[in-house]
């Protein structure tokens, strides 16, 4: 009953953060509305058992990826000057409502008839450091990790290149 | 063991992707639209790992966690790009890239 509760209530403030990322007119406002609704989600993850993913969900997203937009964010030094043109936003927005209404009703549609079934029953170390260790090392997952772990690195080589001065 | 079920974390899922779509839809600021896409990326993965619970399996996990990897080398390779953008245009707007429009 508990887990429910706090499910609802996590949900509701990550609900709540994620709209403040889009309405705030000033981008470090948006970043940590963003921080709020990482740190919500991570809490809905410890609620779905996933107790690693929360973890790094908190050391990943709220710490690094946040870290670096501020940092830019600050290093931009961006004033918002004059008040946003209402009118274009508001036939823009209805146009984004128009698309994600669409989206919506397409995911229950479809979803509806897959997921009144109930949970399958949970092994003990569910969504531990082993269990997680175990699936991305001892299964099919170990090329497609080694794929990230290239892909990282070719990230970090080309944002270097990209924000030096002279190459 | 009482805990939620499938469809609340779907439907919180749904509204959290959908806010990122409008997000990239309306605003101008690159930052804020990068930002709205990380909150996509961050709604799926709330996907994934539901789907996970609910088939008692490891497997949305992994996805997260490579979805996560994912998403930091986009915001690396994103934010630099805006900061070569700012350097050359000085604005970070993006209605204001527009060499390209016929």
């Amino acid at each position: 009953m508990t887990e429910s509760v706090l499910f609802y209530l996590f949900s509701l403030a990550a609900i709540v953060a994620g709209a403040s990322v889009i309405t705030q007119r000033s981008p470090i406002a948006s970043a940590l509305s963003l921080v709020v609704c990482f740190f919500a989600l991570a809490a809905d993850y410890v609620m779905l058992d996933a107790h690693f993913v929360a973890v790094v969900q908190v050391l990943v997203y709220a710490g690094a990826i946040m870290v670096l937009f501020i940092f830019v964010i600050m290093l931009l030094n961006i004033r918002e000057t004059g008040p946003t043109p209402t009118g274009v936003i508001s036939f823009r927005a209805g146009v984004g409502l128009a698309v994600a209404g669409l989206l919506g009703v397409a995911v229950i549609a479809v979803l509806d008839s897959v997921v009144h079934k109930a949970p399958a029953e949970l092994e003990p170390g569910y969504g531990s450091i082993k269990a997680i260790g175990g699936a991305l090392f001892g299964g099919a997952y170990l090329l497609p990790f080694e794929a990230v772990s290239l892909l990282l690195t070719v990230g970090m080589i080309g944002a270097v290149v990209l924000a030096k001065r002279e190459v | 063991m009482d805990s939620v079920g499938l469809m609340p974390v779907l439907v919180v899922s749904g509204v959290l992707f959908t806010l990122g779509v409008i997000g990239v839809l309306t605003r101008k600021n690159a930052l804020i639209v990068f930002m709205s896409v990380e909150l996509m990326l961050n709604a799926v993965n709330l996907a994934f790992v539901a789907f996970s619970r609910q088939n008692a399996s490891m497997d949305g996990h992994i996805f997260a966690i490579f979805v996560m990897a994912v998403a930091a080398a986009e915001a690396a390779v994103g934010l630099a790009l805006v900061i070569l953008l700012f350097r050359n245009r000085v604005t970070v707007k993006l209605d204001d890239l527009d060499r390209m429009r016929g």
